[in-house]
């Protein structure tokens, strides 16, 4: 029995900035004070505000210290752990109000989220399956497997309106219905942990937080359908929760929640973990199958579907880890957990990583039809340095923009859909005015041209020569036409691409043309970059009025492109420019404009 | 795992362990042991980890059992003070003995252990 919980978050985020090392000091310094008796550190999985990292909250007082520093543990420790006295200068602002501490529901970050598939994520050591089970774990599958039928179980899933979190958003009970429809001698349950969006890590964080609800997942999803056998498909650049993985399944196999007879019955389950090399086309459900089996991972066409022929030919159930990261709680808790939450046909929460030009980065999790404005405004903590919201990019590579005029929109898989956008898996990308929509599009089609497999032309050809044209745009050579030929090549790709990755490849470029046009046409008419990001389209200048000819400018760029005299206004060569700004911040008098 | 009993007696173990002091941030009831170097010399230690004790082995929810600093009246430590709401008791010289009754009679039973508060002590 401890009187105290040292939580230190163990997620990637944390752990690169340093947990590692404070839960070392933790441990020393506890030990010094003669408290280790008394005081346990946990490494724990993400809290969300990875912005603040390192996090280390402290219970029972739930205190929440941000940006904690190796040197600052032992203050912690003697001033909180011995005397009680919490160290007011390194606690989350949000919660210190003069003398007293806050709870940290009521901060902004927290106050509108709802973790479900985050629910153990910061509360739990996912390293030992006992704490998982302490906060009801596995009590679902022990429910499902000796209270309820494969079919009850199936109804319970399809009757939640929980959908596939991964991309697509179908229906999950649906899916199980087909995977249990389909007979054969052998069939498979699938995760798919391939995260291949660039900046998502909801995935990662689920199985580095609370690898055990996945598990369990896996295994009534296996009861459900008849399967005995799991494969989750994760990429080899997430160490940390392959190996937390890895120790949860040789807990559970321990513990005799995987293996033959669970809990009794004649329900056998065994689950391996298959490694991917992080191809983004590997997450797509048929070349994720050919990647296990062995084989390249390049996409299959559908039908057949995975769940009539999936892996090694076998009927085959594949959701993502945020989608089972839901399940045990409905299976627990009945359909009605779920379906009270979100909107008419978007059921539940999700899990955003909210990234780019946004106060609180980090990880949120929030009920679907929550607005836009919200996320960003309340939660995300607003737009750093006082910018203005321009945008927010959903659905990766494969999504599109939603403009500061659709700000209010609720969040969910329908609406995303209809202003040209998708919910994708959760990465949530913002932009204020300093961001160049052309160039973004630009920045999501790079993605996708390196990472189509190139089996099929519209995909490997297609994306290459829209590419093209956005660089020609870009560099200041672009003609009006040009935007037509951009949109019937977007449709083309659209329509004749084989797999997800093609079909969708367009929607970053269609979805800036539709709301930011304007700018695309600066681009090519006025050869500008509002923005002033496309290196091609802006010059630095000097005004002459306001230059005071202190030379400062002069020594400070790199290329030499400065002259002038003493006290008199200076120039920039712009043949020899190269558009680094280093200049603009040596200029004490703002003489320096970008335009 | 056999049966569902099974997984049942590792949580309501576990549970006992972990949740009165992970889960109790926002309580209504607050349990504060003063814990300053006066507190600590006269034996306030043993007295935290006691209420922590009785409160896990009785299974008591909704109660943080927490420290603070000085509470200000050293010649009566080990201080602890209850705060529910907008009432506060505060029990003064206490041992591991007093608090399991603390706990019984007050956090349970919902009425103060008058005798070891500081209003009788001082008449
Ligand atoms: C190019 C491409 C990449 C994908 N990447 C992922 C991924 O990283 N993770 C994921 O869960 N689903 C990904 N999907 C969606 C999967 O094909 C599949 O629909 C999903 O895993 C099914 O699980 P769900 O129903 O639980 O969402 C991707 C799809 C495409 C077309
Ligand atoms: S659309 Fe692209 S990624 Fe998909 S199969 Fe065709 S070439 Fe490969
Ligand atoms: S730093 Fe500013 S004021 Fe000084 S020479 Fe350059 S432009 Fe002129």
């Amino acid at each position: 029995m401890f009187r105290s919980h040292i939580m230190v978050c163990g997620g990637t985020g944390c752990t690169s900035s340093g947990s590692k090392k404070i839960i070392e000091a933790f441990n020393k310094e506890i030990a010094a004070a003669g408290i280790n008796e008394e005081v346990k550190v946990i490494q724990t999985g993400c809290f969300g505000l990875c912005a603040l990292g390192p996090i280390v909250v402290v219970y029972p007082e739930g205190i929440f210290y941000s940006m904690v520093e190796e040197k600052d543990v032992k203050e912690i420790v003697e001033e909180h752990l011995v005397k009680g006295r919490p160290v007011t200068r390194l606690i989350y602002d949000e919660t210190v109000q003069g003398e007293t501490i806050t709870s940290l529901n009521d901060t902004r970050f927290y106050k509108k989220q709802q973790r479900i598939a985050l629910r153990n994520c910061g509360r739990i050591d996912p390293d030992n399956i006992e704490e998982y089970i302490a906060y009801d774990g596995y009590a679902a599958l022990g429910k499902a497997l000796t209270e309820m039928t494969p079919d009850e179980v199936i109804k319970c899933v399809l009757d939640s309106g929980l959908r596939g979190r991964g991309g697509g958003g179908f229906p999950t009970g649906r899916k199980w219905a087909l995977g249990a429809m389909n007979h054969a001698d052998q069939k498979y349950v699938a995760c798919n942990a391939d995260e291949g969006d660039p900046g998502a890590f909801m995935d990662r964080s689920i199985l580095e937080g609370d690898p055990h609800a996945v598990i369990e997942a896996m295994a009534i999803a296996g009861y459900a359908i008849g399967a005995t056998k799991g494969f989750v498909y994760i990429r080899a650049e997430y160490p940390i929760a392959v190996e937390r993985l890895q120790r949860a399944i040789d807990q559970a196999r321990e513990y005799g929640l995987l293996g033959k007879n669970i809990f009794g019955t004649d329900f056998e389950f065994d689950m391996e973990i298959k490694l991917g090399a992080g191809a983004f086309v590997c997450g797509e459900e048929t070349a994720l199958i050919n990647s296990i089996e062995g084989n390249r991972g390049e996409p299959k066409p559908r039908p057949p579907f995975p769940a009539q022929k999936g892996i090694f030919g076998k009927p085959t159930v594949l959701n993502n880890v945020e989608t089972y990261a839901n399940i045990p709680q409905i299976i627990l808790n009945g359909p009605e957990f779920l379906n009270t939450i979100g909107t008419e046909k978007s059921k539940g929460t999700k899990v955003f990583a909210l990234g780019g030009k946004i106060n609180n980065t980090g990880l949120v999790e929030v009920p679907m039809g929550t607005t836009l404005r919200t996320v960003v405004e309340e939660i995300g903590g607003g737009i750093p340095n006082g910018g203005t919201f321009k945008a927010a990019q959903t659905g990766g590579p494969s999504g599109g923009c939603i403009p500061a005029s659709l700000i209010d929109t609720p969040i969910d898989y329908d609406n995303l859909v209809a202003i040209g956008s998708m919910m994708g898996s959760g990465g949530l990308i913002v932009m204020d005015e300093t961001t160049c929509m052309v160039d973004i599009a630009k920045f999501f089609l790079e993605f996708t041209v390196e990472e189509s497999c190139g089996k099929c032309t519209p995909c490997r050809v297609g994306t290459k020569r829209l590419l093209e044209l956005l660089d020609k745009i870009t560099s200041g050579n672009g003609e009006l036409e040009d935007l037509d030929k951009i949109e019937k090549l977007c449709n083309f790709i659209k329509e004749d691409s084989q797999c997800g990755l093609g079909q969708c490849a367009p929607n970053p470029v269609l979805s800036t043309l539709k709301y930011f046009r304007d700018e695309y046409v600066a681009h090519v008419v006025d050869k500008k970059c509002p923005a002033g990001v496309c290196k091609d389209l802006m010059q630095y200048k000097i005004v002459a009025d306001k230059c005071k000819g202190c030379t400062a400018c002069k020594r400070a760029c790199p290329v030499g492109a400065i002259s002038g005299n003493v006290k008199e206004p200076h120039v920039i060569d712009q043949a020899k420019c190269i558009k680094c700004g280093a200049c603009v911040a040596t200029c004490k008098f703002g003489a320096i404009i970008k335009e | 795992m056999k049966s569902l009993q099974e997984l049942q007696a590792i949580r309501d173990k576990m549970k006992a362990n972990i949740s009165t002091t992970r889960d109790n941030a926002d309580a209504k009831v607050r349990v504060v042991v003063g814990m300053a170097t006066c507190g600590i010399a006269a034996g306030a230690r043993p007295v935290l980890n006691a209420f922590n004790e009785e409160i896990a082995k009785r299974g008591v929810e909704g109660v943080m059992v927490g420290q603070t600093g000085c509470i200000g009246i050293c010649q009566y430590e080990p201080v602890a003070e209850v705060f529910e709401g907008d009432t506060k008791t505060t029990y003064v010289k206490l041992t591991p003995e007093k608090v399991e009754k603390i706990v019984v009679e007050h956090l349970i039973g919902k009425t103060p252990v008058t005798e070891f508060t500081i209003g009788a002590i001082q008449k």
